[in-house]
């Protein structure tokens, strides 16, 4: 290696290097290179936080300034894990405020966050910048209070969807007057309960935050406030507005709509709690320059969601309640030729009769009418082959598809057939599919399509499909790139899963709830397999005080190079060699 | 289900020949040589993985894997299948399917999972399904049925002297609570915790499912005496194995004796007895009030059914809602010292079961 760049040169190069499977690659090509690579990397993504320990990272990456870390797997999001199941960040957080003094960036999903930790990274990082809690729990707004006085160039406070408890107090007022930093701050999940102390605390922030560009407020913050709030901040370029109603007043309104029209480089508009359809037109000056779009939190009709939707031509991403109907759908296709990404979301789940006419039409419509969609989540309650057909031959295009069919297990309610054949049709045409959720009557066909065609998927979610172990093994065996793939209640057993253990080494996670894999096989696994972690998740007491044959409740497995974890509530059972010995 | 099963149970030998096949399909993506013998390229398939890349795996368990470790397969426990007794009705692996989706489309109607929750509009609510996350959920409760309508009856106009002494006493100036008492229909959920004494699990609980006390009550009669896995409803050879009685604690429910209570903390961290509300605040706007004949606040866990026609939404059960931060089943040996009891105050019997 006699002509070898020298380190600086290397280090230099390398610091163009942003993507983590780049730099995983530039680390693979040689010891040396790999020692450069490990020190000067500053940014580093973990899927799964018990994938590897706080030590293992600081180990290899000395000088990291920004971690991501995920806890929970997915389906905690819909109740499925059950409390005290772990995602605790406080270790982390423990072993970076020694390693990391200079860490800036600090991403947390779907993890459990102790005040005790806010604190810590309060006073540790004396450079801390960007703090993203996205579906976390377990903190309060004492924790944000620490946040808020000790972090002297805070810009980025994000909370998106966690669960904060809230105090009382006033800890927007903990920001020191002379913190003036902030570029981002998303608090609508807080409470809609605020002080009028809190709300001038508020103001004063936004006034004194000459960079703020992201702003989410929750929905305490009342309609008149708004519009002082935008005069003081007209650099926004996204706004998530507090609460939309108030009493019609004439002067409220043209308040409002001059505040907006100042605003002038919004590109994203999100809130729009117990919005009054009368006050949407004061959006509308604004309307023309929006990208995005988010009225899951509105309870609009379809004839005024038509309305605001045709002022914004160029949208990008729409979210939005199936109030939306399928007439309303067919209007965005009209107008929206730039959509991206559609989430439609139900506004009555638990009804047995559908309350808006949103069918499969709607979807179809915006296939047809949309060139560049490629996201979608949509549930509605019915659904067709045709229909998907549709779809798939006029969105080849498609990255993300989550269909859910509210009732489990519907056919095609004009053939009554399962719906095999229209997902059988939307992988193998969309060629780029990375995300798919699957719903209605399906049976292990649909996992034969899948895992013959969908090669860059990446994660699937299952839910009350197939009827044997061929469809997990189809997916399985098939679908190469798989990293996450979620299953609950499906008949799925032993042997798909043991025939293909070696897969599960290639993925993130398999989470199976409430399917047929039973406690022998489970054990069998973590037995064979050291770098998975083979957790048992059953709330009926200890596994071997069953017959083995008999099905686990939950199974949640993990590739990991941390070996089994010591934090596991009484409920979560690790298969591995020790175990199996010492239930023998 | 079971016929289901039975497809797959008996197509055993086939299914391993299939996953042989495609194990070496795999291993040819991937760069390794294939073996011919059919046995071997299951071990291939593992080996892979043990070979490639750092490994840190003992040498003990290296050894032992290359001799004789293999995935043990189905074949190797004939009787793992809860339902291979039934085995005896085989289908060919080729007919499978299609007898696979006859059934399926046959019994689509009756496949219930056990752990459904009966809401009181009749719908089955499965745990977690729709798949709709906990913050969108009480979104949708803090929002009302009908779109809110402009003019003078805007929603924030308190029409009800009352009303706004409750929110005096209550601290609820919110104004989706307004909407609610307004409105009166609510179908949207709130979630919270609830913890029973002497059982490790806290579960989650839609309080917005409910139209009453009484079927919260038997929810969480069922979420806590029941296990929530959806296979029960297939697994009926095991019916004689008692899941009832492996849950600790149960069979004195069962005995007819009420040893729990349902307690909640409310905003102000206090414990309170659910449904221990004062009297006095009737608020006759409310649009669902139905006259209850037995002020039944007090409410034991088991049995809960006598209840749920007599108890309604009575509007501080609004205030219940909206003020509750989570559930807490207690001992009744314990909930002393919570706000006094039905009986002493008003002097009538305490609920008592049939």
């Amino acid at each position: 290696m006699a002509y070898s760049f020298p380190v600086e040169v290397l280090e230099h190069i390398f610091s163009f290097i942003d993507s983590d499977n780049d730099r995983n690659a530039v680390s693979l090509v040689c010891k040396s290179w790999y020692e450069i690579e490990r020190w000067c990397r500053r940014k580093i993504f973990i899927g799964n936080c018990y994938a590897v320990t706080p030590r293992i990272m600081i180990r290899r990456f000395p000088e990291l300034r920004s971690v991501s870390l995920k806890g929970k797997p997915h389906f905690a999001d819909f109740n499925l894990v059950p409390e005290g199941w772990g995602g605790y960040v406080d270790p982390w957080v423990l072993a970076m405020g020694r390693a990391y003094p200079f860490l800036e960036e600090l991403r947390l999903k779907r993890m459990v966050v102790s005040d005790e930790a806010l604190e810590m990274v309060s006073k540790s990082f004396k450079n801390f910048k960007v703090l993203v809690l996205s579906s976390c729990e377990g903190f309060t707004t004492d924790g944000l209070a620490s946040i808020a006085a000790n972090c002297r160039n805070l810009r980025e406070l994000d909370l998106r969807e966690s669960d904060v408890e809230d105090l009382g107090g006033n800890w927007l007022s903990c920001f020191p007057e002379s913190c003036t930093s902030l570029v981002s701050l998303n608090i609508s999940c807080l409470g809609s309960d605020w002080s009028l102390q809190s709300l001038s605390a508020l103001e004063r922030l936004v006034g004194r935050s000459p960079n703020l560009r992201r702003l989410r407020l929750n929905r305490a913050v009342p309609l008149d406030k708004l519009a002082n709030l935008l005069r003081r901040a007209p650099q926004l370029v996204e706004l998530g507005t507090g609460t939309f109603s108030s009493e019609l007043r004439p002067d409220v309104f043209s308040n409002l709509s001059g505040a907006f029209s100042g605003c002038k480089e919004l590109k994203a508009l999100s809130g729009f709690w117990d919005a009054v359809p009368s006050h949407l037109p004061a959006v509308y000056t604004i309307c023309s320059g929006l990208t995005s779009l988010n009225l899951s939190d509105a309870n609009i009709q379809s004839s005024d969601l038509v309305k605001l939707i045709s002022e914004c031509q160029n949208l990008q991403r729409l979210w939005v309640f199936d109030y939306i109907e399928d007439s309303g759908l067919e209007a965005l296709a009209e107008s929206c030729k730039n959509l991206q990404e559609l989430r439609v979301f139900p506004s009555d789940p638990y009804a047995m009769e559908p309350n808006v006419t949103l069918t499969e039409q709607g979807l179809v419509a915006v296939s047809e009418g949309c060139p560049k969609l490629e996201s979608v989540l949509y549930f509605c309650r019915q659904f067709t082959n045709n229909a998907l057909f549709t779809i798939a031959k006029n969105r080849p295009n498609l990255t993300r598809f989550r269909l859910c069919i509210i009732e489990p297990r519907t056919p095609d309610y004009i053939t009554l057939e399962p719906l095999d054949a229209g997902f059988g049709a939307i992988v193998q045409n969309c060629k780029e599919l990375r995300r798919l959720s699957l719903s209605g009557l399906l049976t292990d066909r649909v996992f034969e399509h899948i895992g013959t065609h969908a090669k860059k998927l990446e994660m699937l979610s299952i839910a009350f499909a197939g009827d044997s172990d061929l469809g997990l093994y189809h997916v399985l065996s098939g679908c190469k790139s798989l990293r996450k793939l979620e299953i609950r209640d499906c008949p799925f057993g032993d042997k798909a899963l043991l025939a293909n253990a070696a897969k599960l080494e290639t993925m993130r996670s398999l989470w199976m709830s409430s399917c047929l894999v039973s406690f022998e096989a489970c054990k069998l696994l973590g037995q064979k397999m050291p770098r998975l972690n083979v957790e048992v998740i059953d709330e009926r007491g200890p596994p071997d005080s069953r017959p083995e044959s008999y099905p686990v409740e939950k199974l949640y497995i993990y590739r990991s190079v941390a070996g089994p974890r010591l934090d596991m509530p009484a409920f979560v059972w690790t298969m591995d060699e020790e175990l199996a010995l010492r239930l023998s | 289900m079971e016929e289901v099963h039975t497809g797959g149970g008996s197509s055993t030998g086939s299914m391993s020949t299939v996953s042989k096949d495609e194990s070496c399909h795999n291993n040819l993506v991937v760069g390794e040589t294939s073996s011919s013998d059919g046995e071997s390229e299951l071990e291939l398939g593992l080996a892979l993985s043990l070979g490639g890349g750092p490994v840190k795996s003992k040498a003990s368990s290296n050894a032992s894997w290359c001799h004789s470790g293999r995935i043990l397969t189905a074949k190797d426990f004939p009787s793992m299948l809860p339902s291979s007794s039934s085995a005896s009705s085989s289908s060919s692996a080729s007919s499978s399917c299609l007898s696979r989706v006859n059934v399926s489309s046959s019994s689509s109607g009756t496949k219930r999972s056990a752990d459904s929750v009966v809401s009181p509009n009749g719908s089955s609510q499965v745990v977690g399904w729709p798949p709709i996350r906990a913050y969108r959920m009480n979104s949708l409760n803090n929002q009302s049925k009908s779109p809110p309508r402009d003019g003078p009856n805007s929603q924030t106009e308190k029409t009800d002297g009352k009303s706004a002494v409750v929110e005096k006493v209550y601290g609820v100036n919110d104004k989706s609570s307004n909407n609610l008492k307004e409105k009166g229909h609510v179908k949207t959920s709130l979630f919270v915790k609830v913890n029973m004494d002497g059982v490790l699990i806290g579960r989650k609980v839609d309080l917005r499912a409910h139209s009453s006390y009484g079927t919260l009550a038997q929810t969480l009669e069922e979420m806590f005496q029941r296990p929530t896995s959806t296979v029960n409803s297939m697994r009926s050879c095991l019916e004689e194995y008692d899941m009832m009685a492996e849950v600790t604690g149960r069979s004195k429910l069962l005995d007819g004796s009420s040893e729990f209570v349902l307690t909640y903390e409310d905003k102000d961290g206090d414990w309170m007895l659910v449904g221990d509300v004062p009297w006095g605040y009737v608020f006759s706007h409310l649009e669902n009030l139905r006259n209850f004949s037995w002020p039944c606040y007090l409410l034991s866990l088991y049995p809960l059914c006598v209840y749920s026609n007599l108890l309604s939404w009575h509007p501080s059960v609004q205030m219940f809602l909206s003020s509750v931060r989570r559930l807490r089943i207690m001992r009744t040996s314990e909930a002393t010292g919570l706000a006094p009891s039905l009986q002493q105050r008003n002097g009538r019997p305490r609920s008592k079961p049939i």
